[in-house]
């Protein structure tokens, strides 16, 4: 890439809008799992009990199990959450970005 | 029958899931087993037949191309993930741990969604073969290259040893083969694989692979749950019975808040760092396709994960107590209820219970084609390192051919198999289980923090990333061999000098404080232009502009 190019694009509106956006997404969701996750394993660290709780008086089924059922969910979740917003609105504003920058080389 | 030690159950910790080890007893010839094993071996190699006429050039043998869809690649990506061992260890963790069989699975399924946040499309944008294009992309060649190839073929032997063997074991115990013709079995095939039909070959053999396991579990865990009427109170209430009411709940596998952070760090971060599943993201052919490939392998070994939990309280129910897989002679000398072929043979006795001879057959062919698969995978990383890092840019400093480099990645291929079967035969009785430890953790600390600081700080230099990352590498070395696992469990001390199974959050630090310390005290030149290159660097990898060019040799 050339020197000019990058001093335009860097200072272009569609490309300062791409990265605020989409790190600010990335690092949202980011943050959500590593919550989840850190969450879930340091409940058990600190008390094991929490999760080897029956969901009810009489059942053998314990919290932990739609607790965790539900991290293995999550998981999936965070990422069509993201490629879903990716594939849409930031390729769009990447495309055009990619439209400026040919036009000008 | 002798006691089969498998060291999964044992203090050897987490990892010993991804490592079969252990003596393990010779069984009868399989004969369904080795002909859907046999098919499955034809077919591939048809496969590879098929691919060597369309690998020839460089990009086709590392990349296959760039063709791949997302869907496929990130059925690809599940099946690098979801190899016999994990098939098998964490099933058989389930069986006898019950609840923390989940806690281990999940820990390796959250470091996909950061990695799709983070690297996976920055990855495509920027690199061309190896995750190495990256980590120097503005840095220089030749000491970044070095590392990183290093960190590859370190983390790449390390696994490669691991699963060799493992496959030697299982085969022995699958199909009665011997555990040195086993090994060499699957060190030739994978050679064939690679050197013919590069990454084209290696791709389809593990959808195939992928496609098969998948099936498999998933008639496992219906067949399992239709003896329930598909309710899981009364299947979880039936193996409460069968053992005690603490497979409910978590055990001993979480222990401490230290080890809990270390863990998940090792997982999440490694899982980022492991070259032969970055390598996966230059088979596609832009940041789209990238992004999809890991919302799809994020949905399968999710869903796989939830299969081998109801496969093993699947086995606790219909397997564990059952006279047919009950090992009597040793049950005759330690009581209980000790399966033949020991806990790693739940899924495989399961298997056998829900699906006869035949569906027993399928199943061990399936593990067999599991380890082919994840070996020729881990293989051809290791030589895209030496052919594309270290011989291509270190060596003629770029002045190469593709076809001379592609030559290169052939000859490193079939040197790299050699070497697997000889550590393969070498380790057969040694305690490995700490091997995918150390590299999950070498992952994580020196070619993790490389990466990531590569695309997001534009502070970085070469002299923080060489003196950084490598200090990053020796720290977690260091540490697994003075830890548990090493000094006490395979040295056989009394106790650990360092009192953690997991070194990840120290190392990892070291390598991220060592990258910073030694990036901002650097004031040479270089590193001045190195800074500067950043935004060039920062602004395709975010758009790709430019990516497009560099991949079309």
């Amino acid at each position: 890439m050339k020197q000019d190019m990058v001093d335009r694009l860097k200072n272009d509106p569609d490309f300062l809008k791409l990265v605020r956006v989409r790190s600010r997404f990335a690092w949202t969701l980011t943050i959500v799992m590593l919550v989840i996750y850190f969450g879930f394993v340091l409940t058990i660290a600190f008390d094991p009990s929490i999760l080897g709780t029956p969901l009810c008086d009489g059942l053998v089924t314990t919290v932990g199990i739609p607790v965790g059922i539900a991290v293995i969910i999550s998981a999936f979740l965070l990422t069509g959450i993201y490629v879903r917003r990716a594939n849409g609105e930031f390729d769009e504003l990447t495309h055009r970005i990619k439209m400026k920058a040919k036009g000008e080389v | 029958m002798k006691p089969i030690i498998f060291l999964l159950l044992g203090s050897a910790g987490i990892f010993a899931g991804e490592a079969i080890s252990g003596a393990v007893e010779k069984q009868p010839l399989n004969i369904s087993a080795i002909i859907m094993f046999l098919i499955f071996v034809g077919a591939t190699l048809a496969i590879t037949y098929w691919a060597a006429k369309r690998t020839k050039t460089a990009k086709d043998f590392y990349t296959a191309g760039g063709g791949i869809t997302g869907f496929q690649n990130g059925m690809a990506i599940a099946g690098d993930y979801m190899s016999a061992a994990s098939f098998l260890g964490i099933s058989a963790l389930v069986y006898g741990k019950g609840y923390d069989g989940l806690i281990y699975s999940i820990g390796f399924l959250v470091g996909w969604p950061i990695i799709l946040f983070m690297v996976a499309e920055q990855l495509r944008n920027l690199g061309k073969y190896t995750f190495a294009d990256v980590a120097s992309y503005r840095l220089r060649q030749m000491p970044i290259r070095t590392l990183a190839a290093f960190g590859s073929i370190l983390t790449v032997v390390l696994y490669l040893i691991a699963q060799m063997v493992g496959a030697g074991k299982l085969i022995q115990l699958l199909f009665g083969l011997d555990y040195e013709i086993a090994v060499v079995l699957v060190g030739v095939l994978m050679i064939l694989y690679v050197t013919f039909g590069g990454m084209l070959a290696t791709t389809w053999v593990q959808i195939i692979k992928a496609f098969l396991l998948l099936s498999g579990a998933t008639f496992m865990a219906i067949a399992v749950m239709a003896h329930y009427n598909f309710n899981f109170e009364s299947l979880f209430a039936t193996a409460v019975q069968m053992k005690d009411v603490s497979i409910m709940a978590p055990g001993k596998l979480v222990s401490d808040p230290i080890s809990a952070l270390s863990l998940g760090i090792a997982l999440m971060f490694g899982t980022a760092g492991l070259p032969h599943i970055l390598m996966r993201f230059f088979t596609v052919s832009d940041a789209k396709e990238a992004r999809k490939s890991v919302f799809y392998a994020t949905g399968f070994i999710g869903y796989f994960y939830i299969l081998t939990f109801i496969i093993g309280f699947g086995a606790i129910v219909m397997v564990f107590q059952n006279p047919q897989y009950l090992d009597l002679a040793k049950q005759a000398v330690d009581g209980g209820y000790p399966i033949l072929g020991g806990d790693n043979m739940a899924a495989i006795h399961l298997s056998h219970a829900v699906g006869g001879d035949f569906f027993l057959g399928f199943i061990s062919a399936v593990a067999f084609a599991t380890i082919l698969a994840v070996v020729s995978g881990l293989t051809l990383a290791g030589a895209s390192a030496i052919s594309h890092d270290l011989y291509a840019s270190v060596i003629k400093k770029g002045k190469t051919d593709g076809l001379m480099e592609m030559k290169v990645s052939k000859i490193a291929t079939v040197i790299l198999g050699i070497v697997a079967i000889f550590l393969g035969i070498i380790f057969e009785d040694q305690n490995i289980a700490f091997m995918v430890g150390l590299a999950f953790a070498i992952a994580a600390s020196a070619n993790f923090p490389i990466l990531f600081l590569s695309m997001y700080w534009s502070k970085l230099t070469t002299r923080g990333a060489l003196f950084g990352g490598s200090l990053g590498l020796l720290t977690a070395a260091v540490l697994v061999v003075l830890g548990p696992t090493v000094w006490v469990d395979v040295m056989g001390n009394a106790q650990a000098i360092f009192p953690y199974k997991y070194p990840a959050l120290f190392s990892v630090s070291a390598a991220f404080i060592g990258i910073w310390f030694f990036s901002i005290t650097d004031s040479s030149d270089e590193a001045a232009k190195e800074r500067e290159a950043f935004e060039a660097q920062y602004i395709r990898a975010q758009t790709g502009i430019g990516a497009e060019g560099a991949t079309e040799h």
